[in-house]
């Protein structure tokens, strides 16, 4: 891959099971877009999939970080924690899949739909995970794109 | 219809940021599931739920809903009302049921297939 420019790069910690903070980074990040003029088709969906990767650390780690950054041609995040990782990547990929203990679940979490929203509200999406160590997932929208 | 008008038809109380009361509204999603309502509703929606959790304000905000309508009477956790006054996101009851609330509003909004 060719060197890009930053224009910008943001850095936010995630507790795990911090659910009165939880979501205030992509309202940040999405308030940030909003102030850069970014188009706002692709601030809504840039902010569902931050939303979902947020929660997911919340729920499922102990720790980790969220990195924001912006190029000319690119919004990215990646998103990393120390947690207890995915088993199977393929069915936790799966709409309707989910191990969201039975708290959760009465809190409106556990549709199994966050990753399958991080993907579909994405243009490019990769993620990867240790079992027992933690999960990293490396998200794209392209600002120079045709509507997806 | 502005939320002020579907507000008083339908007796709705209101709990929180009653400043923010003009916003228009086009329509209504029903779901107690927060990634549901991350993926389908629209902004200018009401939410209509039975979360009391402060995480329904969250989804709320970054998703600019109109507001968040609680049934069967539910009464929000003091963190959801904080967090709602705070961010500006009207918080409404009713002693409806979803089903019923949802009609009513169906029909007040004049949403047809
Ligand atoms: N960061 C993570 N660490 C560990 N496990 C994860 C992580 N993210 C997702 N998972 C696993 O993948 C499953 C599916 O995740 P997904 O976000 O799609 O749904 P969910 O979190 O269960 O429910 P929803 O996001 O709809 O509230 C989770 O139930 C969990 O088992
Ligand atoms: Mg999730």
């Amino acid at each position: 891959m060719k060197n890009k420019e930053n224009v910008l790069s943001q850095h936010y910690e995630i507790n795990g099971g911090d659910f009165s903070n939880a979501g205030n980074i992509s309202t940040q990040i999405k308030e940030t877009l909003k102030e850069l003029g970014i188009r706002s088709s692709l601030i809504r969906r840039a902010a569902i999939a931050a939303y979902e990767a947020e929660m997911n650390v919340v729920m499922y780690a102990h720790q980790g970080q969220f990195q924001f950054s912006l190029t000319p041609s690119t919004i990215h995040f990646t998103v990393k924690d120390l947690g207890i990782g995915i088993e199977d990547i393929e069915l936790a990929m799966q709409e309707g899949y989910s191990t969201a203990t039975e708290e959760l679940r009465e809190m409106g979490f556990g549709a199994g739909m966050g990753l399958p929203n991080i993907k579909r509200n994405s243009d490019q999406f990769q993620i990867s995970s240790t079992p027992g160590k933690g999960t990293f997932l490396d998200i794209f929208f392209y600002l120079n794109q045709r509507e997806k | 219809m502005k939320l002020r008008e579907i507000q008083k038809k339908l007796n709705l109380n209101v709990l929180t940021a009653q400043d923010h009361m003009e916003t228009e509204v086009h329509s209504a999603y029903t779901s107690d599931l927060l990634s549901d309502v991350m993926a389908h509703a629209q902004g200018g929606t009401l939410w209509i739920t039975l979360q009391t959790h402060q995480n329904v304000i969250a989804v709320a905000k970054l998703k600019e809903l109109a507001g968040v309508i609680l049934v069967n009477n539910r009464e929000p956790e003091e963190e959801t009302r904080n967090k709602a006054e705070e961010e500006n996101v009207p918080l409404l009851t009713t002693s409806e049921n979803a089903f019923h609330i949802s009609g009513k509003l169906y029909r007040l909004l004049g949403i047809e297939k």
